[in-house]
Order: structure tokens, then C-alpha cells, then sequence
């Protein structure tokens, strides 16, 4: 959908883009990430032309937009910046019209779409379509940015640092609100970020960028596991391997049989279970199929019902969470497995250590097979 | 230029704080005035010469029209002009002189404009002119150069076209500092037409000019209470057209 051929810009002595190849496919978030100064708003700025490149070529939809009036390719990209910069002596609504306005849209349509807007990005219009930008606070501000860019439905949005000037807290939740969004719109987007874990969170691919020069690009998982220089395995920082942990959820990482009893069984039917299956341990279920307890394969033995000899469930995990969450959960309450629930709440599996450490082994294996194997410890 | 730009948000500040504050401060001193005048026995004189007042205060308000009313035109053109990027490399020479042509006496540029254009009322416009002009042209233009450069970057990125961007987006959010240079300017040359009188142009200076050199202190304030009471209104009209004009989103809070 977009794609870089040879993409440079100089400023006088100084290359900002030195022969950028890269293509992102429709409906991927590609963030553009790297260290202050290296390129990242400069590549960005030349794709809907606010910069005019030295050479190379920029295609949008297969089309070069050498061979477009400026004005053109902008009205059809999402723009948001890092200041936001809506501008004050509009409304919220005029504000999200702007584009479709440049358009000659019908004002009838123009003022639904803002509403519709104001839904998508969690703000109730009857509250905020009237209001002026120093009428909202940051975060508000921030998603009034994202709705007016995504105005005039463009297949492609460019975003320079679009969550920089919100606090953590806020930042967390708008990125999680956009990524929710994508999910429906597919929109092909170009954002730079120089926050490797938001790099990690919001993107398909991530292109890394030093002096000028893209240095990788790939998948957030492949360049947690293999980057590709030392300079990029001292950006992506030293605690990679966790970070990876929260590109993969529970589900992904579940492995081998798991037990179940119900709690009305019998302790005898417990124990068939265990010694068949070579487990240590039996979840037990109530008649909802809720999990609400477990058994030890050591207490498995006597006569009795098995609630008699059951343990309560430490916790309980989501099989939709990541890993990271996961291993939290472990720690905090000192355990090597845990039992997952579905989004209904029923039982849904169990996660082990071990099957966590295979799983991010696996992209290890994949790549360079002399690579030393992790060692899977058990449950 | 950081300067000057404080100095241009500091006159919105003040016109600002001042809209209550200033007008309550004016009248009491024209209340005064009207009291001392009564006191003395004066108020029969000054209203014995109601048909002058009458007559003369339309006069000045002429002069403070035409020549505010082309200096506010010419003057935000000029400021416009001058804030657009090709030809910013002269406009800080501009803006120098004007600031020195700012501190030329008023009598100064009277007596220059009747030596080139004579006596009578089109000198004494051109030299008002001038005067309400230089104000006007620094706070459009640094009005113009305070939207932030970003809000500029956003639009232009929206595909907006450089005559939408200053329609728009500059001219809006400039509109608060161009009509704190307007009130300021134009309130002043209501104060300042009097002098118009000592180039033969007619006017409230006649009463407040004659009454001085014939020690008649009744005549002298049959021109000066006018003088500020249309002062004080014009700046108030200013002040609500300001209020009407200015997006909301940009005006100061109160
Ligand atoms: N208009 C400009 N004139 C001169 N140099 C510039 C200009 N814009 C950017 N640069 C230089 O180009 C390099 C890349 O800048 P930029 O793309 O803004 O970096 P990033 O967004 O990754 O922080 C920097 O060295 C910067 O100083
Ligand atoms: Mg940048």
C-alpha cells in the first residue's frame, strides 16, 4: 500500500534519509521507530509531501505520487502529530470537519460523521461536538486528533509520535483504544515512535531506524528475537526476551494434556485420570464447567468425593491475556502453573512455565537450529 | 521579536483586564471633571455652547473614521503582507522602523504633514493616519507570527491551501492581538484629533484650543468632556465588536 524505493533526503551535508526501501501492506500498523534525529518524521513528512525528497520514489496504492498534485495526496491521508494541533478557534465538530469541508462534502454529512467519530474514539458527542479544543483535556484533545484525521475515511494515516504528549497512564489506554479501531478500519498506517515498548504494542512491523539508514524490518516478535546488529539489540534494551512476553497471549503458548475432574466425582476417578495421563495435578470443575479447585496426584488416594481433598485455585487467567500478565500473575502468588478461564468463564486449559519458555524458544529454534536450546522446567 | 510579541499579548492582557477596569477609571474622571465644572459654576457654559459641541463632535468623529477606518484596513493588509514567508527577510526591517516611527511625537508628524500637504483636514487625516497605522500593522503581524507553527504544520498536512490556511486557521487565532491593536489605536486617535485643530482641520481641539488661549476655562472643557466621553464609547464599541468578532475558542478566559 505504501511503498519507499530509494528514499533519500539530504539537509545540506546532513543525510536525513539515506535510500529508504521498505513496504507496508494494506491494513498493518509499520511504526517507524529509532533514536532522536535519526530520520524517523523526516521519512515521514516526505509521504504526504510537507518535505520534497531528494530522490527515490514514493508509491501510495501503487500510485507515484510524484505524478499527484500535494494537496491531493494530503486531503487523502490521515494526518496526526505529536502537539495534536487542533486548531482553537474551532469547535470539536468544525475541527473533524475540516477535511470533509475541503472535500465539499454535504454539511448534513459532514456533522453525522463528526458524531460518528466522537463515538468511535470514546467521546459522547452530545457532550463534546460544541466544545472548543482548550475545553477538553489532553487525552480528550489526543483522540479528537485521531477522529479528525480519520474524517474523510482515508485508507492511510500517517502519525508522527501521535500519543508523546499524554501521561503513561492515558497513553496506555488511548493506544489500547486504537488498536480496537484498527481491528475494524484496517487502515494502512506510518507511525513514528521512539518508545520501543510502544513499538512492541501497536505495531505489525517495525522499521528501526539510525542516522538515516533502516537498519531492520520485520515483525516486533523477530526483532526481539533476532536483531539484526548490536546497535538494535542495545535499542530494543537488554530485558528483549520479556518484552516479548507481551506479543504472545495465553492460548498461544498452552501446551500438553490437562485434567479434569468434576466436583462431584470420585477421588478413585482422579486418580485413573492422573496415573493414565502421567500428571501431577487435576483441575476440578463444578457442573457450569467452572474451574473451582485442584488436586495433587499425592492426595488422589483414599475413597470419598473429591471435594474432599481439594485445593482452591491460587488465581486465574484469561486465555485472551499476553504472557506478560501470566508470568506476573505466577510470581505474585509463586506457582509454575496456572488455570485459564474463556472469555465466558469456563475452563479453558492451563499455562505451565515450561510451556512458556518453549514457546518463546521456539522463534530461537527456528531461526539458527546450532542455537543452545532453553530447557523447559516442569510444572 | 519574542519581545514584541509580549508586548502584543501584554496590551491583549490589559485591554482585557481593563474593559471594566479602564472605562470605570475614565468615567469617574469625567464624572470628576463634570463635578469641578459644576462646582466652579461652568456647567451653564459649557452647555450654552450645546450647538458647537454638537456640531464639532461630528466633525472630529469624521476625522476619527476616515482616517482609523483606512488605517485599519491598510493596517491589517500591511500586517498580513508582511507575515507571509516571502517577504519575512524585510518585514523585521519594517517593523524596526515602525517601532521607531511609533515614538515620533504626534505634534512632530502633524507639523511634517502640513509642510508637504498644507493646512485644513486631508493633512491632518494623513498624519492620523500614520499615527493609528504603525500599532495596527505590528500586533497583525505579530499576531499573524504567534499561531503556532504546528497548527500551521497540521493544517497544511490536512491538504489545506496556503489562502485556507491564513482565511481559516491564521486569521482566527490572530484575530484577539489584531483587535487589541485595533481598540488601542483607534481609542487613541479619538483622543488625539484635537490636535488636529492646530493644522486647521477642525474638530473638538477648536473649543479646547480657543479655550485655552482665551482663558475661558467653560469653552476649553465644552471640548474636553466630549473629547473623552467619545473616547471612552468608541473604545467600549471596539471592545463589543472584539467580543462578537473573536472566535470563542480564542479569546482569553475571564
Ligand atoms: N529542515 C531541516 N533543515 C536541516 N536539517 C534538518 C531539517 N529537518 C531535519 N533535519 C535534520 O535531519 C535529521 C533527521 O531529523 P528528523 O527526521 O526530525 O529526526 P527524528 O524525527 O527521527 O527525530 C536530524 O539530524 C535533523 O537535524
Ligand atoms: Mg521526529
Amino acid at each position: 500500500m505504501i511503498k519507499l524505493e530509494d528514499l533519500t533526503k539530504t539537509f545540506g551535508s546532513v543525510i536525513a534519509a539515506d535510500r529508504i526501501n521498505m513496504e507496508v501492506p494494506e491494513g498493518e500498523i509499520c511504526i517507524l521507530l529509532g533514536p532522536s534525529g535519526c530520520g524517523k518524521t523526516t521519512t515521514l513528512k516526505m509521504v504526504n509531501r510537507l518535505i520534497e525528497k531528494t530522490s527515490g520514489k514514493i508509491l501510495v496504492g501503487g500510485r507515484d505520487t510524484d505524478n499527484m498534485d500535494p494537496v491531493e495526496v494530503r486531503r487523502g491521508m490521515g494526518y496526526v502529530i505529536q502537539q495534536i494541533g487542533l486548531f482553537p478557534n474551532m469547535t470539536v465538530e468544525e475541527n473533524i470537519c475540516v477535511v470533509p469541508r475541503l472535500l465539499k462534502w454535504d454539511d448534513a454529512k459532514a456533522k453525522r460523521r463528526a458524531a460518528e467519530l466522537l463515538e468511535l474514539v470514546a467521546l459522547d458527542p452530545s457532550v463534546f461536538l460544541k466544545r472548543f479544543p482548550r475545553e477538553l483535556s489532553g487525552g480528550q484533545q489526543q483522540r479528537v486528533g485521531v477522529a479528525r484525521a480519520l474524517a474523510a475515511d482515508p485508507p492511510v494515516m500517517i502519525m508522527d509520535e501521535p500519543f508523546g504528549a499524554i501521561d503513561p497512564i492515558n497513553r496506555e489506554i488511548i493506544q489500547d483504544e486504537f488498536l480496537r479501531m484498527q481491528k475494524t478500519l484496517r487502515k494502512t498506517i506510518l507511525f513514528v515512535s521512539h518508545d520501543i515498548d510502544e513499538a512492541v504494542k501497536m505495531g505489525d512491523k517495525i522499521a528501526i531506524f539510525r542516522a538515516g539508514k533502516l537498519e531492520q524490518y520485520d515483525t516486533p516478535d523477530t526483532i526481539l528475537a533476532h536483531p539484526a546488529n548490536s546497535f538494535i539489540a542495545d535499542f530494543v534494551g537488554a530485558d528483549r526476551t520479556l518484552k516479548r512476553l507481551r506479543l504472545v497471549t495465553v492460548a498461544e503458548a498452552q501446551n500438553g494434556a490437562v485434567g479434569t475432574v468434576s466436583l462431584t466425582d470420585d477421588l478413585s476417578r482422579a486418580y485413573a485420570i492422573l496415573r493414565e495421563g502421567h500428571l501431577d495435578t487435576i483441575v476440578v470443575l463444578d457442573p457450569q464447567g467452572l474451574p473451582v479447585g485442584w488436586v495433587h496426584a499425592e492426595d488422589a488416594v483414599g475413597i470419598g468425593p473429591v471435594s474432599s481433598r481439594m485445593r482452591p485455585l491460587p488465581a486465574t487467567i484469561r486465555t485472551d491475556a499476553d504472557l506478560r500478565t501470566a508470568v506476573a500473575m505466577m510470581f505474585t502468588h509463586d506457582v509454575t502453573w496456572l488455570t485459564c478461564i474463556n472469555a465466558d468463564g469456563r475452563f479453558g486449559g492451563c499455562i505451565t512455565q515450561a510451556g512458556i519458555t518453549r514457546r518463546l524458544g521456539d522463534t530461537y529454534r527456528s531461526r539458527s537450529a546450532s542455537a543452545p536450546m532453553p530447557q523447559g522446567a516442569v510444572a | 521579536m519574542t519581545k514584541e510579541a509580549g508586548a502584543a499579548i501584554a496590551i491583549g492582557r490589559l485591554s482585557k483586564i481593563a474593559l471594566p477596569v479602564r472605562g470605570f477609571v475614565i468615567l469617574s474622571a469625567i464624572g470628576v471633571a463634570v463635578a469641578a465644572a459644576y462646582a466652579m459654576g461652568l456647567l451653564k457654559d459649557i452647555i450654552r455652547r450645546w450647538d458647537d459641541i454638537t456640531f464639532l463632535s461630528v466633525q472630529h468623529m469624521e476625522l476619527a473614521a476616515i482616517s482609523g477606518g483606512m488605517a485599519v484596513v491598510v493596517g491589517v493588509l500591511l500586517g498580513i503582507a508582511l507575515s507571509r514567508k516571502r517577504f519575512r527577510a524585510f518585514a523585521e526591517a519594517v517593523m524596526q522602523a515602525l517601532n521607531i516611527g511609533t515614538t515620533i511625537p504626534t505634534l512632530a508628524v502633524l507639523a511634517l504633514s502640513m509642510s508637504i500637504l498644507g493646512i485644513g483636514a486631508p493633512p491632518a487625516i494623513f498624519a492620523l493616519w500614520l499615527m493609528t497605522l504603525l500599532p495596527i500593522v505590528r500586533n497583525t503581524y505579530i499576531g499573524l507570527l504567534e499561531v503556532p507553527a504546528h497548527l500551521i504544520e497540521a493544517a497544511t498536512g490536512m491538504g489545506m491551501k496556503p489562502a485556507e490556511i491564513l482565511w481559516r486557521v491564521e486569521l482566527p487565532n490572530a484575530l484577539y492581538v489584531i483587535f487589541a491593536g485595533i481598540r488601542t489605536a483607534v481609542t487613541v486617535n479619538v483622543g488625539t484629533v484635537p490636535l488636529a485643530f492646530l493644522i486647521g482641520g477642525g474638530g473638538l481641539g477648536e473649543l479646547i484650543f480657543t479655550g485655552i488661549d482665551l482663558s475661558e476655562p467653560g469653552m476649553m472643557l465644552a471640548g474636553a468632556i466630549p473629547t473623552a466621553i467619545l473616547a471612552v464609547i468608541t473604545d467600549f464599541v471596539i471592545a463589543l465588536v472584539t467580543r462578537a468578532v473573536v472566535p470563542r475558542g480564542v479569546m482569553p478566559e475571564t
